[in-house]
C-alpha cells in the first residue's frame, strides 16, 4: 500500500444520505475474478442519468468523494471499496460511515475520514459553484482545506498510523515476519505438507483415472 | 490477557498456533497448518498478491480443489455456464503461477474441499485450518481448530501463513445417552439447532463432548461440526480419540513410523482439562432425539418428522412469529399439516454434510429393493471423485441407479445451485445438506433438509418419511 499523506484534487458532491454498499456497487457486479475493474459497477444504478453528478463533465477527473451520512451501510461486501478507489478515488468524507465499510477502506488504502456535516454542506457549495476548486485532504494535519475553507478530519488512531506509514494488514503481518519464521522452525515434524504428494496430479487430462471418471453412469 | 492454566481443547489449540501474542485490545497472530482453497472466493486474493508482487508464503500448506461451480455429468466438456468456467480457469491459472497443487475436476482426488482434506489426511487434531468458505468448521471433528475466512483474510493467509484473529468465547455441548436406531448426527445437530437457535453460538467455539459423541464415526462427527456455524459458532470441534486416529493411519498425508507415535502422543493430550472451564454449557439427552426435518427457511426451523408445521402464532416473540409467517409462505406449507404429509418432487444426497461414503451406503441400504417414486427427482451426488469410485466399487451407484436416482460426478451441486443442479422456482426438496435459506438450492425452491436416511425413504415414498415407513421390499 502507498503512503498516504495528503492528497490534492478536485471533489465530487454527492447530495445523498444512506448510500448503502449494493447502491456503490450492485451484487450483479462481483462476479469478476478479478480484484480490479471493478469501477463500472460503482454507483451503476445511477450511471445511466444524465443529471446524476457523477456524469457530468465537471466532475470527470474527481479523486475525493463529499458523501451525505450513513455513507458504505449494509453488506460487507470488499467490492464497494474495490469500486471506489478503482475508478480513482483516493478519499471519502462523510458525517458517519458504515462501520465494516470504514475498516475494509482502510485495508485498501481509501482515507475514509469523518467531517462534521455542516463542513459537508459548505464543501458541497463550494464545488458546485466551481467544481475545479482544489480540495487537499491531509492526513498528517488532520484537516481538510479548499481556499480558505478549513475543517477537521477524524480517523481512528490505528488507522491513521497505517495509512500514513503505507502499511496494509499483511505488511504489518510481514512486519513481523522473525516471529513467523521461528515459530515455523518450531512445527512438529509431523505436521502434514500438501506437497510434494505421494500422488499429487495436476490441472485435468494427465491423469488416467480421468477418463474413467468423465462419463458418471 | 493471561492463558488459563486450566485449558479446554480450543485453548490448547489456539495457544500452540500463536505467533505473536497480542497486547491488550488487538488480536493474537495464529499460525494456519491448513489453508484450503477453491474457486469462487480466492480470485481476489490471488490478484491481490500479484498486484503487491507477493508470493504465496507456503505452496506446501496450501491445498485448492474444483467443487462450487462444477458440473457434475458431463465433465469432459467445457463448463457451459461463463461465470463459472471463469472461475474456475482463473483458479487453475493462479495455482499454476503461484505453485499451489490443485485438484481439478477429473482427477481422483477431486471433491468438495471439506471432504478432501480429511480424505486425504491432511486434517489432522491439533491443527488449524482455513478456508474461503464457512463451513471449513467440518474440519473439527479431528480436534482441528477450523473456520472460514473472507477473502481478505485469504490473501493474508497465503501471504504469510497467519492470521490476526481474537480469542472467542468456549463452549461445551455435552451429548449424554446413545442416540436411538436410525437416529442420526444429522438429527441431533438440526435439533441442537433447533433448540439453541441460529444465532446461540454466535462468538463461541463449540466443543461437542458426551457418550453420543463418542460413538459416532468421523463421518458423523464431521456432520456435526459441519453445521456449527449454522447456529452461529464460529467453529465446532471434537477431542480425537481412537475412533480418530482408526481413520488416519494409512492415509496418504498421514505422519508414519517414529512421526506417527509422536503425533499420536501429542494428540493424546488434545482433550479439556478436567476441571477447565467452558464460558457456556448446554446438554441434550441423546436418547430422546427422533429423525428431523425442517419445515421453514433457516436450519434452526426444524420439527420431529413425527410432528407438524409448527403454527406462528404459537412463537414466543413478535420476531419469531413474523420469521415463522414468512417461512410458511415462502415454503407454501399450512401450520398444522403432518411433516409425513408434504410431497416433494426432489431428493438429493450429497454436500460436505452429508456426502461422504458413510452417507452413501446409508441411503443406499435403504434404497435397495425399493424405487423411487414417480414423482420424485432423487440426485445422488458424492462428495468427492474417491467417494464416487469407492462407492461404485461397492455397487452403490447400481443400488441407486435400479431404483431410478441419477448417479453423478463430485461436486457442491445442489448444495447451492451455483452449477445447472438447482431447483426450479416452487419446487421442493428434501435435502442433505446445510441450507435451507431462501433460494439457496435455486430461485423459488423449497429446502426440507434431512439426514441421509430420511432422505432415501422421502425418495421412495414420495413425501417426507423414515426408514420404518417403508413398506417390505419388492
Ligand atoms: S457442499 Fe455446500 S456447504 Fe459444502 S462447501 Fe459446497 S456449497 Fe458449501
Amino acid at each position: 500500500m502507498e503512503k498516504f499523506t495528503s492528497h490534492t484534487g478536485t471533489a465530487l458532491p454527492l447530495r445523498r444520505s444512506n448510500v448503502d454498499t449494493d447502491q456503490i456497487i450492485p451484487a450483479v457486479y462481483l462476479k469478476r475474478i478479478t480484484r480490479s475493474g471493478f469501477e463500472d459497477g460503482l454507483f451503476a444504478a445511477w450511471r445511466g442519468d444524465p443529471e446524476f453528478v457523477l456524469n457530468q463533465p465537471d466532475y470527470a477527473e474527481v479523486s475525493i468523494l463529499v458523501a451525505g451520512p450513513d455513507f458504505g451501510t449494509g453488506s460487507s461486501r470488499e467490492h464497494a471499496v474495490w469500486a471506489l478507489t478503482d475508478y480513482g478515488f483516493k478519499v471519502v468524507l462523510s458525517s458517519r460511515f458504515g462501520d465494516i465499510f470504514r475498516s475494509n477502506s482502510g485495508k485498501a488504502g481509501l482515507l475514509a475520514a469523518v467531517v462534521e456535516q455542516s463542513a459537508i454542506e459548505q464543501l458541497w457549495s463550494i464545488v458546485e459553484s466551481d467544481p475545479s476548486t482544489e480540495v487537499t485532504v491531509d492526513l498528517a494535519d488532520s484537516v481538510a482545506l479548499a481556499g480558505r475553507f478549513s475543517a477537521r478530519i477524524q480517523i481512528d488512531d490505528y488507522t491513521r498510523w497505517r495509512l500514513l506509514e503505507g502499511l496494509d494488514d499483511i505488511d504489518i503481518t510481514l512486519g513481523h515476519e522473525a516471529d513467523i519464521t521461528s515459530y515455523e522452525t518450531l512445527r512438529p515434524s509431523f505436521k502434514p505438507m500438501t506437497q510434494p504428494s505421494p500422488q499429487h496430479r495436476s490441472g485435468t487430462g494427465d491423469s488416467p483415472i480421468a477418463n474413467a471418471l468423465a462419463q458418471p453412469g | 490477557m493471561p492463558y488459563p492454566t486450566l485449558r479446554t481443547l480450543v485453548e490448547k489449540v489456539w495457544h500452540e498456533h500463536v505467533v505473536r501474542q497480542a497486547a491488550q485490545g488487538e488480536p493474537d497472530l495464529l499460525y494456519v497448518d491448513l489453508h484450503l482453497v477453491h474457486e469462487v472466493t480466492s480470485p481476489q486474493a490471488f490478484e491481490g498478491l500479484r498486484l503487491g508482487g507477493r508470493p504465496v508464503r507456503r505452496p506446501d500448506l496450501t491445498l485448492a480443489t474444483e467443487d462450487h461451480n462444477i458440473p457434475t455429468i458431463d465433465i469432459d466438456e467445457p463448463i457451459a455456464d461463463p461465470v463459472s468456467r471463469a472461475q474456475v480457469d482463473a483458479l487453475r491459472a493462479n495455482c499454476a503461477e503461484f505453485g499451489v497443487r490443485l485438484h481439478s475436476l477429473g482427477d481422483v482426488d477431486q471433491g468438495i474441499v471439506h471432504v478432501v482434506g480429511p480424505q486425504l489426511g491432511l486434517t489432522q487434531p491439533g491443527m488449524t485450518v482455513v478456508c474461503g468458505d464457512s463451513h471449513t468448521s467440518t474440519h473439527g471433528a479431528f480436534g482441528a481448530l477450523a473456520f472460514g475466512i473472507g477473502t481478505s483474510e485469504v490473501e493474508h493467509v497465503l501471504a504469510t501463513q497467519t492470521l490476526p484473529q481474537t480469542r472467542p468465547k468456549t463452549m461445551a455441548v455435552t451429548v449424554n445417552g446413545q442416540l436411538p436406531p436410525d437416529v442420526t448426527a444429522k438429527d441431533l445437530v438440526l435439533t441442537l439447532i433447533a433448540q439453541e437457535t441460529t444465532g446461540g453460538g454466535q462468538g463461541y467455539v463449540v466443543e461437542y463432548r458426551g457418550a453420543a459423541i463418542e460413538s459416532l464415526s468421523m463421518e458423523g462427527r464431521m456432520t456435526i461440526c459441519n453445521m456449527s456455524i449454522e447456529w452461529g459458532a464460529k467453529a465446532g470441534l471434537i477431542a480425537p480419540d481412537d475412533t480418530t486416529f482408526a481413520y488416519l493411519q494409512g492415509r496418504p498425508h498421514a505422519p508414519t513410523g517414529a512421526d506417527w507415535d509422536a503425533a499420536i502422543d501429542y494428540w493424546r493430550t488434545l482433550v479439556t482439562d478436567v476441571d477447565a472451564t467452558f464460558d457456556r454449557e448446554v446438554s441434550i439427552d441423546a436418547t430422546t432425539v427422533k429423525p428431523f426435518v425442517t419445515w421453514g427457511t433457516n436450519p434452526g426451523q426444524g420439527v420431529a418428522l413425527g410432528g407438524k408445521v409448527p403454527d406462528p402464532g404459537d412463537f414466543n416473540t413478535d420476531d419469531e412469529r413474523a420469521a415463522a409467517g414468512r417461512a410458511l409462505r415462502y415454503m407454501g406449507l399450512t401450520a398444522g399439516t403432518p411433516m409425513r404429509d408434504i410431497a416433494v418432487d426432489t431428493v438429493f444426497v450429497g454436500s460436505c454434510t452429508n456426502g461422504r461414503i458413510e452417507d452413501l451406503r446409508a441411503a443406499a441400504d435403504i434404497m435397495r429393493g425399493h424405487k423411487v417414486a414417480g414423482s420424485v427427482r432423487m440426485l445422488v451426488v458424492p462428495g468427492s471423485a474417491r467417494v464416487r469410485l469407492q462407492a461404485e466399487d461397492e455397487g452403490l451407484d447400481i443400488i441407486f441407479k435400479d431404483a431410478g436416482a441419477e448417479w453423478r460426478g463430485a461436486g457442491c451441486s445442489m448444495c447451492l445451485g451455483m452449477n445447472p443442479d438447482q431447483l426450479a422456482p416452487g419446487q421442493r426438496s428434501a435435502s442433505t445438506s446445510n441450507r435451507n435459506f431462501e433460494g439457496r438450492q435455486g430461485k423459488g425452491g423449497r429446502t426440507h433438509l434431512v439426514s441421509p436416511l430420511v432422505a432415501a425413504a422421502t425418495a421412495v415414498a414420495g413425501h417426507l418419511a423414515a426408514p420404518a415407513d417403508l413398506p417390505a421390499r419388492v
